[in-house]
């Protein structure tokens, strides 16, 4: 493909410019794991908070050899996930996905897939509050001197409070981690549940937040550690039952409300996963009523 | 062609995809420490930079980021294609240097020289691109840190000997210090500051 088969924009719809500037943020991102690399963050053709900061590193990284994947809390079906996806297939004419498997870049908002990621591999979270001090402390000016000193006391502070309160750990997303002994990170809105899967990945994670203008990194086989206490370790969420439709067990249920009478069902928040079980032939006490309904 | 022209020619043929593929390449090789990439771009810069180095620079620079050069590159018709090519200015000061180029045989001088970035932005550094002769067949280095499973081993030729030694005290400075881009041919290999640097007992 050539440059004269998309004269409207530029090819996924950055300038030049914009994308060297992102690009180097991005390679100090990598160069020091969990660090937030401050960069201009451009308007996009849609509002903060709909995954601006994820589109713009997508948008720096793709290439036109690259499959694409779009999920918005573990789904490719709903809304944001749609029409990021059509954005990019629109600006860039990229070969998009729903398989995990098949895809090199996969943009996310709020979950990582279930399925394990591999080397070839790149996962861009879309972050709308990087700093995970900020509800301790509103200033920047301090909070970058905390990470500067690696001041982490008062997060270990708001644990011990929520233990203090509630008896256990009360927070269950966004859990803040430890990045290689040294940040402390906020992974994004992702349930605590899928915090065990950065550590050690074999994927390189990108993580984009365009209204607060940062971009930070986690490269393959780095460590992150759930911050815990020893008498309070850290701990994934736990389900019950398994997948209403595809039975699948330890993986994170989306709650589903039936009817007005308490009626309720729980199912994979990764649909990708959930209809390959399904293919499968694995079956959940509700699989029936879905092919039913079909 | 004259000095004076060799400026003008030798950008890349497709701008958009062969500085999006020479990122990948960078991006894959910083996120994997010792990991020997490769670029394949048209781009011919004025000797003696090597073409990797130069398509590295066009996909990197720009009018935001002064580039040091060493004074041999100085000389050549370099800051002028540079200019023209990328619109990154040089500068003579290593502490404002956001890019470094050094070519094959020259003197790679210490990276506590160039700019280390604060403890509050040590993203403020410089990135240095250092062509040395070959990945082969050198004294075997072995590379631990994030990016790397175990470790990895690589043999450079054409480093200082003094090398790991200063690897290591760019390393206690951490999160400051540079992080640096090899380039041997058409072949690059990257070393964040996070990568440690062992010389292998025999």
């Amino acid at each position: 493909m050539s440059t004269a088969d998309l004269a409207t924009y530029n090819f996924a719809y950055l300038d030049e410019q914009t994308k060297r500037m992102i690009r180097r943020a991005i390679l100090k991102a990598i160069a020091i794991p969990g660090y937030q690399v401050p960069f201009a963050s451009r308007e996009m053709p849609m509002p903060y908070g709909w995954g601006t900061g994820g589109v713009q590193v997508t948008a720096a990284i793709l290439g036109p050899k690259d499959v694409l994947k779009v999920i918005d809390q573990g789904a490719d079906d709903t809304t944001n996930a749609v029409s990021i996806r059509a954005f990019f297939q629109k600006v860039a004419n990229v070969a998009v996905t729903t398989k995990t498997r098949e895809a090199t870049i996969i943009q996310t908002r709020h979950r990582i897939p279930e399925e394990r990621l591999t080397a070839g591999q790149t996962l861009v979270y879309q972050v709308p509050i990087p700093e995970p001090l900020r509800f301790l402390e509103p200033r920047e000016t301090e909070t970058r001197k905390m990470h500067a000193l690696e001041e982490y006391g008062l997060m270990h502070v708001k644990l011990y409070e929520d233990i203090a309160r509630n008896g256990h750990i009360a927070t269950t997303y966004a859990y803040p981690v430890k990045v290689e002994g040294r940040y402390v990170m906020d992974p994004s809105p992702t349930p605590k549940f899928d915090n065990p899967k950065m550590h050690m990945s074999e994927a390189l994670q990108l993580f984009g937040a365009g209204r607060e203008k940062r971009i930070y990194a986690v490269p393959p086989h780095t460590e992150v550690v759930s911050l815990d206490f020893e008498d309070h370790p850290f701990e994934i969420q736990t389900f019950d039952k398994p997948c209403a439709l595809c039975g699948a067990e330890n993986v994170y249920l989306d709650e589903v409300v039936l009817d007005d009478r308490g009626g309720r069902m729980f199912v994979c928040s990764d649909t990708d996963h959930c209809e390959e079980r399904c293919s499968a032939g694995h079956r959940g006490h509700l699989a029936y009523d879905k092919e039913a309904a079909e | 062609m004259t000095l004076d022209t060799l400026a003008f020619a030798g950008g890349f043929k497709e701008p958009v995809f062969e500085a999006q593929a020479a990122f990948r390449t960078l991006m894959d090789c910083m996120a994997r420490p010792g990991t020997i990439g490769r670029i394949d771009a048209t781009v011919v810069p004025p000797a003696p930079l090597n073409a990797t180095a130069g398509a590295i620079a066009l996909t990197l620079c720009d009018h935001d980021t002064a580039v040091w050069l060493t004074p041999t590159l100085s000389r050549s018709a370099l800051p002028g294609w540079l200019a023209f090519n990328a619109g990154a200015p040089v500068t003579e000061e290593r502490q404002n240097a956001r890019f470094a180029f050094v070519e094959k045989d020259a003197m790679l001088p210490n990276p506590s020289l160039f700019a280390q970035g604060t403890q509050e932005y040590p993203d403020r550094s410089t990135t240095l691109v250092v062509e040395i002769a070959s990945f082969e067949g050198g004294r075997p280095l072995v590379l631990k840190g994030p990016g790397i499973r175990t470790e990895m081993e690589i043999a450079p030729v054409g480093l200082p000997d003094m090398f790991p030694h200063f690897w290591s005290e760019n390393r206690q400075n951490f999160p400051r210090g540079v992080d640096l881009i090899l380039v041997a041919g058409g072949e690059l290999l990257c070393l964040p500051r996070t990568t440690a640097l062992g010389v292998k007992e025999a």
